[in-house]
Parts: C-alpha cells; sequence; structure tokens
C-alpha cells in the first residue's frame, strides 16, 4: 500500500455502465482525496467489462479494480461481499463508499464484519473534519442527525442519492485497471435467487424525475393515486408514495419515497396528504422545492413546504391538473 | 424447529415530534416524561414473521432476546404476549453505549450460547438509529447467510424461502437453515396481543444474562467495543417560510400553477 490513502467507490452498474448514484459517489471521493491527499478506486464487481472501467476512470478513479465473474451478474448479495472484501484486501482503502440503494445496504454491513471494521448506512453528508472523516445521517426517523466518525479501518459508508454532485466525465482521464479473479466458493452461494419481479416503471423513474407528485395516507385509498397520474403527467414528472400507501398496497412498494424507501432529490416535490414525518422528510427533504397539499393546516409538512396549499386533494389536485395544462410548457 | 428473534427497546417513533428532544452535549435523546418505550415495529413485525410461521403450521419454538436495561424486560413480555415462549435479556451495565458491532458481538455470543438455532429473525433497522447494521453482523459473526429486508419468510424441509424487497420490485430467494433473516415493514402490520395470551405471558420464562455469563470480554462490548463514535448528534434545524396559497379550491390551484410558474419549478 502506498502512503497516500485511498478513497474506494463500490460501483453499481445500469446496464453495464456506472449508475447515476456511483458517478455521484464518485464526485464525492474525489473531494475527499483532495481532502486527505489521496487517491480514488473503484471496485467493478461483474461478469465482464463493457466499458464501465472506462466510464468509471472518466467520472474520477484513478484505479479500478475489476473483479471478473459470472457469479457477480447482477446482484448476488454474498458474491459481492466476498469479492469486494478481496478487493478490500488488494486496495488497503482508507475509506469505503457504497450505494445506499437495496443493494448497498443489504452487502456494505456485512463487508464491515467481513473486513472485521464498522460501517455507517443512509449517511447524507461525508467530510473530512481535522483529519477525521465525518458522516452525518439521519436517525430517529428522521428526527435527528447524527455524525459519527468509525475508529477502525477501512470505513465504510452507504451514502444516500443526491448527497453529492457527479463530476462532469472526462474521457482524456487516465487510469490504471487491476483485473481480479475473485474466489466466490460453495460458502458465497448459499443464497439461491429463485426469481426476481422487477416493477416496470411506464415513464418518468422517480429517481431521475424532475417532478415528482407524491401521496400518503390523507389520499384515503388507492383511487387517489389516479388523480396524481393526472397531474404527473401534465407535469411530465413521476408518481410517489410515502410508507403507508406501500403498507396498505394503495399503490407499488416500489413507489415509497422515505427512510425505507427511495431517496430522491427532484426540483419540485408535491406532497398530497402527506403529514411529513420525519421517516418520510428523509427521503425527499433535499427537494429544491416542497409543495404540501394537506387538510390539516397544522400537519408537520408546512414547515418543510415552500407553498402550502390547505384543502381537500379531491378538489385541488384536478383543478392544478387542469391550470398546469392551461399554462402550457415552460 | 428453534427461531431465535431480535428485538429492541425504542422511544415510541410514533410519538408527536414535539415529544422529542435531544441533549446536544450527553449525545443522548431524552425521553419526553411519559413517552412511551415500546418495541421497535420492525422487530415486532420480524416477531410476527416468526409467528405466521407457526400459523402455517410449523412446529417452531420461539425465543425473544434483548439487549437493554432492566426497563427492556416489558418489550420481552410484549413479543411473549404476541406468541414467543421465552425471553432472554442481556443486560449489563458494561453493554451500555454500544453500537451495532457491539452489539452483534453480545447477541452473537447469546444465541450460541442458547444452542441449537435455526432462524435468527431481527427487523431490517431499529427505529432509533434507524441503521441496520446487527441482522446482518449476526450473520457474518455466526457463520450463517444472511437475507435482508424480507416481506415474506416461509420455511420448507429444511429451507428458508423469502421474497425481499429491491429498489424496482422483489426476488424470491431460498437457503438452507440456519440462517438470518431480517425482516422489513412490507411485512405488514404485527398482531396485537389479546388478554389471554397477555395473561400467558406472565408464566413464560425469562431469563437474565450479564457479560460474564456470556463470557465476553470487556473491550469488546458496550461502549468500549463500539467502532463508530457519535462526535454530534442534533435536531436539524427548520426555518419555516411557506407561502399558504388561499382562495376556493379552484382559485387556490389557479394561483399555485402561477407561483410555480414564476418560481420556474414548472
Amino acid at each position: 500500500m502506498s502512503g497516500a490513502p485511498s478513497i474506494l467507490v463500490i460501483a453499481e452498474l445500469d446496464e453495464g455502465a456506472p449508475d447515476k448514484h456511483t458517478r455521484e459517489l464518485l464526485g464525492l471521493a474525489r473531494s475527499l482525496a483532495q481532502a486527505c491527499g489521496g487517491t480514488v478506486s473503484a471496485a467493478l464487481l461483474a461478469a465482464e467489462d463493457a466499458g464501465a472501467a472506462e466510464a468509471l476512470i472518466a467520472h474520477g478513479a484513478d484505479r479500478v479494480f475489476f473483479a471478473a465473474h459470472a457469479g457477480l451478474a447482477g446482484y448476488h448479495g454474498e458474491a459481492w461481499v466476498a469479492a469486494a472484501a478481496e478487493i478490500c484486501r488488494e486496495a488497503a482503502p482508507a475509506v469505503v463508499l457504497a450505494c445506499h440503494s437495496a443493494c448497498g445496504a443489504d452487502f456494505a454491513p456485512r463487508l464491515a464484519f467481513r473486513l472485521d471494521t464498522m460501517v455507517a448506512t443512509g449517511c447524507i453528508e461525508v467530510a473530512y473534519e481535522g483529519g477525521r472523516l465525518a458522516a452525518t445521517r439521519p436517525c430517529y426517523g428522521g428526527n435527528a442527525r447524527e455524525t459519527v466518525s468509525i475508529r477502525t479501518a477501512p470505513a465504510i459508508l452507504t451514502v444516500r442519492p443526491g448527497s453529492h454532485d457527479a463530476l462532469a466525465p472526462d474521457a482524456s482521464r487516465q487510469g490504471e485497471v487491476t483485473r481480479l479473479a475473485p474466489q466466490i466458493g460453495a460458502a458465497a452461494q448459499r443464497v439461491k435467487v429463485l426469481e426476481r419481479r422487477r416493477e416496470a416503471a411506464d415513464g418518468v423513474r422517480l429517481e431521475d424525475a424532475r417532478v415528482i407528485v407524491a401521496g400518503g395516507r390523507g389520499l384515503n385509498g388507492p383511487d387517489g393515486f389516479r388523480v396524481l397520474e393526472e397531474l404527473a403527467a401534465a407535469l411530465g414528472g413521476a408518481v410517489g408514495a410515502s410508507r403507508v400507501p406501500c403498507d396498505l398496497e394503495w399503490c407499488p412498494r416500489s413507489w415509497q419515497i422515505g427512510l425505507t424507501g427511495k431517496t430522491v432529490r427532484p426540483e419540485l416535490y408535491i406532497a398530497v396528504g402527506i403529514s411529513g414525518a420525519g421517516h418520510h422528510m428523509a427521503g425527499c427533504g433535499n427537494a429544491k422545492a416542497i409543495v404540501a397539499v394537506n387538510t390539516d393546516p397544522e400537519a408537520a409538512i408546512f414547515k418543510d413546504a415552500s407553498f402550502g396549499v390547505v384543502g381537500n386533494y379531491q378538489q385541488i389536485v384536478p383543478a392544478l391538473t387542469e391550470a398546469v395544462r392551461r399554462l402550457g410548457p415552460r | 424447529m428453534h427461531i431465535v428473534v431480535c428485538v429492541k427497546q425504542v422511544p415510541d417513533p410514533e410519538a408527536a415530534f414535539s415529544q422529542f428532544k435531544v441533549d446536544e452535549q450527553a449525545k443522548k435523546v431524552v425521553p419526553a416524561p411519559g413517552l412511551k418505550q415500546v418495541m421497535s415495529p420492525f422487530d415486532e413485525q420480524a416477531v410476527e414473521a416468526a409467528l405466521r410461521l407457526r400459523d402455517a403450521g410449523a412446529d417452531i419454538r420461539l425465543t425473544a432476546i434483548t439487549m437493554g436495561s432492566d426497563a427492556a424486560r416489558n418489550v420481552l413480555k410484549h413479543g411473549l404476549a404476541m406468541g414467543a415462549d421465552a425471553g432472554v435479556l442481556l443486560s449489563d451495565p458494561a453493554f451500555e453505549n454500544a453500537d451495532g458491532y457491539a452489539t452483534a458481538v453480545t447477541l452473537a455470543a447469546a444465541i450460541r450460547k442458547l444452542g441449537t438455532c435455526d432462524l435468527v429473525l431481527a427487523g431490517r433497522q431499529a427505529a432509533d438509529w434507524d441503521a441496520g447494521v446487527v441482522g446482518s453482523g449476526l450473520g457474518e459473526l455466526l457463520g450463517l447467510p444472511v437475507i435482508t429486508f424480507a416481506q415474506d419468510v416461509k420455511v420448507e424441509g429444511g429451507s428458508v424461502r423469502v421474497e425481499r424487497v429491491l429498489d424496482d420490485g422483489t426476488e424470491v430467494v431460498e437457503a438452507a437453515l440456519p440462517a438470518v433473516v431480517t425482516v422489513s415493514n412490507e411485512l405488514g402490520e404485527a398482531r396485537k396481543p389479546n388478554l389471554r395470551e397477555t395473561m400467558r405471558a406472565a408464566r413464560k420464562p425469562v431469563t437474565a444474562w450479564s457479560a460474564a455469563d456470556l463470557g465476553l470480554p470487556r473491550e469488546k462490548i458496550g461502549a468500549a467495543g463500539a467502532r463508530r463514535v457519535i462526535e454530534r448528534l442534533f435536531v436539524p434545524a427548520k426555518e419555516s417560510h411557506c407561502e399558504f396559497i388561499d382562495g376556493s379550491p379552484r382559485e387556490q390551484a389557479a394561483r399555485l400553477a402561477q407561483r410555480l410558474r414564476e418560481a420556474k419549478l414548472i
């Protein structure tokens, strides 16, 4: 290991290319590397490299550790933990950054125990403070924030989307690719995937949407989401939900935004019938502007909102859809 | 089949935000007077997952285990009233101020001491620190496969089959027992104890173990064993600047659309 500390980003791929969240982590890693005089590495866990290593370098990695194994295609937690642990032993990073996605939140805690260190999950801010890496994360259902450091190495962090901006890709950046052949034995294949059911998002994906119209308990049933869909369509946005409608199966589970769902950062977040509990706001509090529609003028959501409408959504939302259509495109 | 379910006592997460206070000096949450301590809801759903296996005809023995002060007996009682058969309380001043690492070390030692265990269940995260570390850590420390974020758990012929939540759907996975499974809120509501079960629960055994009972050295547990250092704990400042839009629903909608257009948001 060279003297300079290395920040290792564990890449997640979307159709063979580093996904948006991974590109954000590379941007974060670069700013951390600058603060500590270190370097940025990326771990590529995949069956094959269809240009991902090059893209990781273009987005900020100095070095890519490519663990090539058929068992790493798609996501398999045990295989990922085994391969990521091997890369960490090789790369000896000071810090490991992973996405706080369903994958990252699954493998990162196990990786921490495998490497005899510790993890901070769901971080929203990461910075060096007086030479010590400090990570801030929501806790107590989003009611509080804690800033933590980890006294063992590497410090493993899962980071929520939107916590840092990605760098513009620079195809002229040079980097080194180190290929590894990880051992993925029987102990890394104890859990078998029998079936995957993807909920196809028609239209705009929540993670990418510029405008999100989200519904909560106040919709009083699944039909309310049809009203929200109309508004989202008029705005070219996506529909999301707080936890209650998902648990009550008023809408697909993949619509859930919050501490145990997705983290989004749209320009405009229209919260309809959502009270604004901390666990929901942890997933959408970084929206540029929040509009709240709620019958209860005392609802906590109005404290987070830029614009508030007190009233019945069944009257207001269709009227808003109409008003938006009348205004026409920007 | 012996199932061990890990449960944690937390301040009632459904309590109003106004009851939530933080002592920034002590870096601790200060429970407001009268604030209830409850079983973390995700853990309650882990208990529920086990009881659904029993409802489906599996012959299970269910042990609820918790690490905490003597007051944490109440969450064991709640688990027993829901239908668990026995409780284990891990209580020792040396366990205090643990992080997820030291907690997993402590629980793993206790689960080993319990002897045969076919399935370990836990909530996906505790409703206080929201970390989601302990269940996965138990799998690693006990050398067992880990399946996280379960919304449905079935046991068949020595295997556990789990439907787990992904970002954009679900997957069905299977592992041979023993295994660790963490349960997500998508599992659905946990049952409420009825009066008869609550009465019966009073007669169910609760064992208390200390650090010495578990043979754990002090440097591995509690604050001494913690690897996560809390530098600060605070309630994020909120400056309320909401512009309320009045009028009839039609007027509100038209004015809102206009304001959003002016702000270049739509």
